[in-house]
């Protein structure tokens, strides 16, 4: 018997019909982040396999998981800023590229030079300049928008202070204002509460909650276990895939950050070793 | 409106070059062709120029020669379009790519002068030579950029290999063309070292072209340019085409260096670019200024360094400019007001001063405080003794606090020790609060690293917000209470 | 050509050749660690700015003694590894641009001078910047009784200090450029090792200048070691390698000098270009032919490696077929193939033909069957698939559809020892996930 429609497991089968894809749910077409058997390779290692995730509306969303967890990477590759070994991204049931207006990005603070001669100001104006377009330059209107972001956030006495001159959570909050100030509909932070002043994290805690009151999704990286539950109402919790993602009190239990953290899954982490090793035969 | 004012700026250099170049022309048409810049002998070899007289000096800098007036508008054009891309370039921190590319365009130029040579074109077009450098320029960028991305090679060997074999070849070019015997192929070697002197209008013309395309493409694309400087993944996340970009910038530095060949040699135009740039971030903080410093900058020392070495004739003129805008560097790197050394130093003094006085204040305060000498209305005078006590500090730089103090009201003066005066206890009362406010917060939310609290005492409003400020002070409600 | 190469003087080419190749040796030497600290520019930097240093020593004693020139050198050499360090970290400048900065302005200052310097000296200020490889076996000296160019003994006494200075401190050297901050707590001082090596680069700089000339220093500094870095992963090695490319470097930089002109009809040109041409070509070799960072190399194993895993994937393939075959009907038909693995003709007889030549799989009248070793070969693959699976599914979210996916990319690089770890995890299950039995791990005969 040689009929290879009799095979169901046979390789690329359900590639080759997606459409019955056998206990796949649909993928909602409007989420605000629909991310669909993703996998990412940095110098053919992978380091997130399969991800499948739909962020639900009008949610923040805590991203949780140990460093080398991926965290990062995700965002980055739903954004284009890494490849895709494979898998499919869609914002708000559009590709990344068609869509990119409704998102902002506050990457983390480490990304870039703060010794770069700009102001707080400056930088804020930097998320309008998609809006502006080519070749034009920061109208009035525009730097009254970024000054009424950096009032939002708390640092409006500082916006023309260079930015080297501010503490970390003021410049934190400047990264945070620049997002604002795009007036996306959904707004992906890298570790935004990272190594951040108390006042500045309560300043972000207050906007995220604005953000959602005004009908907004944030998908934003956290480390700290303890304020989980006071901040996210839905949580993502991942070590190189997807441990889990619902609800926060669904899923943000003892049994699941064990397996997020620690558990048996070394041998996955010794394959990808593998996989790099056979590709690169160092 | 930055973007608004650099195009002003732009439009306002090109019209001054456009003046420039009727000037000279018509100066052209009055002198004739005979001024024509002997170029043949560009070779490094001769005689070095006795000391210039005085009047020498008074010609080259009042530039009333007609040819000193060419070379001088052309390298001040050179050094604006430098100065500006070079600005870009280097908060891009690829200042040394400049490098590689300039070398590279040495191979460029000697074949483009065999291909010039075999058809009978006349050997020295310029145009055809510049064509030849901008090509193997962008030959040796590309090769550049294929190692960096395909080899395990990091960036510093890739531009070693990259600069050195291209110059090899060029070198080795050269070499074919000296056995020609065309006495103009010596003039090839000014492209090395630079001989400002054999500039023509024709040159200058090409300069102002290539300086103005330069300038008002950085103006045009100023926004876009410094959000891919700062961060370019949020530039690429926005959708701006980062490597489209990149290219764009690369090749308006190959347009300066090509330019700028004939004026200060294929050596020194990296120090154009990066010098004039780098010492216009001594005295801005922002973006802008800095750049239009840079170009101001950039113009200026080339000025100065083209009327120098037109009295020095025999100096090569590219070294000139570059030892010119050095010192424009050096005296920038000490005294420019936003990272120059001596403000930075004399702003560290001022905060150590402020810092001390406050401890002062404090050890003061607090002295009084555990003799009950807070209520008292009269000055209690409290003696240096007691104060060594406080802290670890000398007698000397006690005195020298109090003295500072004194001036400022705080304290009143003499031999034995200081008195508070009610602006000093009201300071000090003020230092005292803020200081006990850090510590209770650093005790309270011990789990957040004290690196990132701004101890500044003056902040902690700006820093803690009204609620936590109310906390900290419901924990002191004893204000005296839990110092130490 | 030929004839061209007819006028070598095995006195004077010999010996061109022969202080080419104690230059280049003597620069690529140091020029390892200059790669390995990426500190290459630095190389170039100081290799430029020793001209000042050069200069004044012409001026102060109008003459060119060796002595003064590699002070001189030497003082410049660490001048500018020290201005640039206080550039960058007084002034906050970008490390390029500070040594931008520095070896520019000492670069210009260094060609004032040396213009200058021309008029007191006997010295043609273009052969200090681009060499005179050429004239050097007529400025001779006699050492111990033989008649040697000048150049080559002060080349061969800076060869015999590097040497010596890599032999000594080859451990030091080793680890302060691997990691700066381990080296300095194991109580290296890696700053000293940092200024003696930029020394060295610029002593070796000045003694090269009459052979390649200032600026192509960089040249024989850089380049040979580049290339051996190409083709190895052993320091000892790399420098070994070299040097071997440095002096057939300079052999060939030569050679091609006299003989390639003459290809176009032209006369011979200066060495000093040639032999970075010649470095150059070397190490364009080195990077497409490495035999493991190769450009060629990379292409192929990447080639080959998604081949192998495609008919692994043939493989595997047919053994499912064999599993759920009825009676004797294990055969398949190859067009079949094409439908189930979504293949396209060519490339699928382009498989099933490595894997007949592999003796993996035989053609039996119009249809495929594996061979015994085949048959192991496909057994483990699926066994570790279906392990996979197990795995994936106990101890990740992901859902029953989608480990497939995972296993599909892990089994192609699980060995015995993984295999023999998912075996252990799984609790050895017997079945699949899906309901399919895992085969038993079978040793495979070769």
């Amino acid at each position: 018997m040689s009929n290879p429609t009799a095979l169901q497991n046979g390789p690329r089968q359900s590639a080759v019909s997606p459409a019955h894809h056998p206990a796949g749910k649909e993928h909602s077409p409007d989420a605000p982040l629909s991310i669909h058997d993703m996998t990412v390779a940095y110098h053919r290692k992978p380091v997130l396999w399969d991800v499948d995730l739909d962020l639900p509306e009008r949610s923040l969303i805590g991203v949780i998981g140990p460093n080398g967890a991926g965290k990062s990477t995700l965002i980055k590759a739903a954004m284009d800023l890494v490849p895709k070994a494979s898998g499919r991204v869609r914002v708000y049931g559009l590709p990344y590229r068609k869509n990119r207006k409704r998102v902002a990005y506050v990457p983390q603070r480490e990304s870039v030079d703060w010794d770069f001669p700009v102001t707080a100001l400056d930088v804020v104006a930097m998320g309008r300049y998609r809006r502006i377009g080519w070749c034009v330059p920061v109208t009035k209107k525009h730097r009254e928008a970024a000054r009424e972001a950096l009032d939002r956030v708390g640092i409006a006495d500082l916006a023309d202070r260079q930015i080297s001159q501010l503490s970390g959570g003021q410049q934190q909050r400047t990264f945070l204002a620049r997002a604002l100030v795009q007036d996306a509909d959904l707004y992906l932070m890298d570790e935004p509460f990272a190594a951040v002043d108390a006042a500045t994290e309560k300043a972000i805690v207050k906007i995220l909650k604005d953000l959602k009151a005004d009908g907004k999704t944030a998908l934003v990286i956290h480390h700290d276990l303890q304020s989980v539950e006071d901040y996210f109402d839905y949580v993502v919790l991942m070590n190189m895939r997807i441990i889990a993602h619902g609800p926060t009190s669904a899923v943000f239990t003892e049994d699941n950050l064990r397996k997020t953290y620690g558990g048996k899954l070394t041998l996955l982490a010794d394959a990808a070793e593998a996989m790099r090793r056979v590709q690169a035969r160092s | 409106m930055t973007g608004a004012r650099f195009s002003a700026v732009a439009i306002a250099a090109v019209v001054l070059l456009v003046l420039g170049a009727l000037w000279t022309s018509g100066s052209l048409h009055a002198h004739g062709p005979e001024i024509r810049p002997e170029s043949a002998d560009g070779t490094l070899s001769g005689s070095a120029a006795e000391w210039p007289s005085r009047e020498q000096w008074v010609r080259a800098l009042s530039l009333r020669d007609h040819n000193t007036r060419v070379v001088v508008l052309g390298v001040t054009m050179l050094g604006l379009a430098s100065g500006v891309i070079g600005s870009f370039t280097l908060l891009r921190k690829r200042a040394l790519m400049g490098d590689a590319l300039s070398h590279a365009t040495l191979p460029g130029i000697g074949l483009a002068f065999l291909v010039a040579t075999a058809t009978g074109i006349t050997t020295k077009s310029l145009l055809l030579l510049l064509v030849g450098a901008a090509a193997t320029g962008v030959v040796g960028v590309a090769v550049l950029l294929f190692l960096r991305r395909y080899t395990r090679l990091k960036e510093d060997a890739c531009l070693g290999v990259v600069l050195s074999v291209f110059f090899g070849a060029g070198i080795a070019v050269l070499g074919v063309i000296q056995q020609l015997g065309t006495g103009s192929a010596a003039g090839l070697e000014t492209f090395i070292y630079g001989k400002a002197a054999s500039m023509v209008p024709g040159d200058v013309v090409l300069i102002g072209i290539g300086g103005i395309l330069v300038i008002l493409v950085c103006g045009l694309l100023f926004k876009e340019f410094m959000l891919l400087c700062f961060d370019p993944a949020y530039s690429a996340v926005q959708g701006w085409p980062v490597l489209g970009l990149d290219i764009v910038m690369m090749a308006l530095v190959v347009v300066v260096t090509v330019i700028g060949l004939q004026a200060v040699g294929l050596v020194l135009i990296i120090a154009m670019l990066i010098i004039p740039a780098a010492a216009a971030r001594f005295w801005f903080d922002r973006m802008l200024p800095m750049t239009l410093l840079a170009g101001g900058l950039g113009a200026a020392s080339a000025m100065v360094g083209a009327g120098i070495s037109a009295v020095f004739a025999k100096l090569p003129s590219g070294a000139i400019i570059v030892i010119v805008t050095a010192v424009v560097f050096a005296f920038s790197m000490f005294f420019g007001p936003a990272r120059g050394l001596l403000p930075r130093y004399v702003r560290r003094r001022i905060l150590q001063r402020r810092i001390g006085r406050q401890h002062l204040l404090r050890a003061a305060y607090e002295l009084l405080e555990s003799k009950g000498g807070l209520e008292e209305h009269t000055p209690r005078w409290i003696a240096f003794d007691e104060l060594l006590t406080k802290r670890s500090w000398s007698l000397r730089r006690v005195r020298k606090l109090a003295r500072g103090a004194q001036r400022a009201g705080q304290v009143e003066l003499n031999d034995g020790g200081i008195a508070l005066t009610d602006l000093g206890r009201a300071d000090a009362a003020r230092i005292v609060r803020n200081h006990r406010m850090w510590e209770m917060y650093l005790i309270t939310y011990a789990d957040i690293a004290p690196s990132h609290v701004d101890r500044d005492a003056d902040m902690i409003e700006h820093v803690l917000d009204a609620d936590m400020i109310a906390e900290l002070e419901g924990l002191l409600s004893r204000p005296v209470a839990s110092c130490r | 050509m030929i004839e061209s190469l007819q006028s070598w003087d095995w006195y004077l080419d010999g010996w061109i050749v022969g202080v080419g190749i104690l230059c280049a040796t003597a620069c690529a030497l140091l020029g390892n660690f200059l790669v390995l600290r990426k500190m290459s520019m630095m190389g170039d930097a100081i290799s430029h700015a020793v001209l000042p240093g050069l200069a004044v020593a012409f001026l102060l004693t109008e003459s060119r003694t060796s002595v003064p020139m590699f002070l001189g050198a030497a003082i410049v050499g660490v001048l500018t590894a020290l201005f640039t360090e206080w550039i960058r970290g007084f002034g906050k400048v970008d490390e390029g641009a500070s040594m931008g900065v520095v070896f520019t302005t000492l670069f210009a200052i260094g060609l004032v001078l040396i213009v200058r310097a021309a008029d007191y000296v006997d010295l043609d200020p273009g052969c200090v910047l681009y060499g005179a490889m050429e004239f050097t076996p007529l400025d001779t000296v006699e050492v111990a009784g033989f008649v040697v160019p000048r150049v080559a003994v002060t080349l061969g006494v800076v060869l015999l200090v590097n040497i010596a200075f890599v032999a000594i401190f080859y451990k030091e050297l080793k680890i302060s450029s691997f990691d700066p901050e381990l080296a300095t707590t194991m109580g290296i001082n890696a700053g000293l090792m940092h200024y003696l090596l930029m020394t060295l680069v610029a002593v070796t700089a000045v003694a090269s200048f009459e052979a390649v000339g200032n600026i192509l220093v960089v040249a024989v500094l850089i380049v040979p070691p580049a290339a051996a870095y190409m083709l190895t992963d052993r320091l000892s090695i790399m420098i070994a390698l070299s040097l071997v490319i440095a002096a057939v470097s300079a052999l060939l930089g030569h050679v091609s000098a006299i003989a390639g002109p003459a290809l176009f009809g032209y006369g011979s040109v200066g060495t000093a270009g040639m032999i970075a041409v010649a470095a150059g070509f070397l190490f364009v070799l080195a990077v497409l032919l490495g035999p493991r960072h190769g450009v060629i190399s990379k292409l192929v194993h990447h080639v080959s490696l998604s081949m192998r895993i495609a008919a692994e994937d043939v493989l595997a393939m047919l053994y499912r077929i064999e599993e759920l075959a009825v009676g004797e009907q294990r055969s398949v038909v190859p067009a079949h193939l094409d439908a189930a693995m979504q293949l396209a003709t060519p490339r699928r007889r382009l498989l099933v033909g490595h894997l007949v030549h592999r003796g993996l799989v035989d053609r039996e009248g119009g249809r495929l069957i594996l061979t015994d070793r085949g048959r192991d070969r496909a057994r483990n693959l699926v066994r570790s698939h279906r392990l996979w699976e197990t795995y994936l599914l106990r101890y990740t979210r992901l859902r029953p559809d989608h480990v497939h996916f995972s296993a599909e990319r892990l089994e192609h690089s699980t060995d015995h020892e993984l295999q023999a770890a998912l075996n252990a995890h799984t609790d050895s299950p017997h079945i699949d996930p899906h309901g399919r039995p895992i085969p038993p791990r079978i040793s495979e005969r070769d």
